[in-house]
């Protein structure tokens, strides 16, 4: 089955992003497919390189990071929720004078249109956080 | 992209004190591009998030309630108005606006995207559509 990811909570607080990492590590290896995690609201922070979590706690950033690099995952975080919130790459960062990009390896920011997309082309959308 | 499904929107939320509201009103106007078909749903708070003359000056947030009236011109014109959550809050038909949206097969004629269900109609469009999204 081909499934898209929506996760709206970001890392710690709540554990929908770590229940949404979990499902779509299972859902690989039971040999599923994933068309797209969307990140939106508040799981934006999901993306963010410049978490660093104590070392006996898990880095949920870097658990999406290396999912994605193994399993060649496309990892979207929304542009405009990105903003307001200050997840950033390198072209952002610049068109807003800020100092540096943050988002995480394998992350990359597009629009809403991305999530349309998503649940039009996978057999199911799961969503995970409020 | 030829593929047409049906995306239903539940809104469950009050317009401010959280971002869902607005969250959901972009997605709807963003996704109207793709045409597929789309329904919203108002349950619980997100009644209020219809309801006429709100006022936001007060609570320094912006007063987004005016787009819905525009969601006729995107052809999003199944809105769906859960009565009980109506009921519950001392509210009917009258305090929302009162959406339309002009009917490209009957000569542009001006009608109305208001629907209230009960309960048991509201678990048959949850269970009609493809993709659910819940705001």
């Amino acid at each position: 089955m081909k499934f898209a990811i929506q996760i709206n909570e970001g890392p710690f607080t709540h554990q929908a992003a770590d229940t949404a990492y979990q499902f779509t590590k299972a859902a690989i290896e039971n040999g599923h497919d994933i068309f797209r995690v969307f990140f939106y609201h508040d799981g934006v922070n999901n993306g963010t390189m410049y978490g660093v979590p104590p070392v006996d706690d898990r880095n949920v950033q870097a658990l999406w990071s290396d999912l994605a690099e193994k399993h060649d995952l496309d990892l979207v975080v929304c542009v405009a929720a990105a903003q307001r919130r200050g997840i950033m790459d390198e072209d952002e960062a610049k068109r807003h004078g800020k100092g540096a990009a943050n988002i995480a390896p394998k992350f990359r920011i597009s629009g809403l249109g991305q999530l349309i997309e998503a649940g039009i082309q996978a057999d199911r959308l799961m969503v995970f956080g409020d | 992209m030829s593929t047409t499904k049906k995306f239903t929107y539940i809104n469950r939320k009050a317009p401010y004190g959280s971002v869902y509201a607005l969250e959901s009103l972009e997605v709807v106007l963003i996704g109207a591009a793709f045409e597929q078909e789309v329904q919203l749903v108002f349950v619980d708070d997100g009644v209020y998030q219809l309801t006429k003359g709100q006022e936001t000056d007060g609570i320094g947030m912006k007063n987004f309630s005016k787009t819905y009236a525009a969601l006729g011109d995107y052809d999003v014109n199944q809105i769906y108005v859960c009565e009980q959550s109506l009921a519950d809050r001392g509210l009917t038909l009258d305090d929302l606006q009162a959406l339309t949206y002009e009917d490209e097969d009957d000569d542009w004629a001006e009608k109305s995207s208001m629907n209230l269900v009960n309960r048991e109609q509201l678990s048959d469009l949850i269970s009609d559509a493809d993709v659910l999204l819940n705001f």
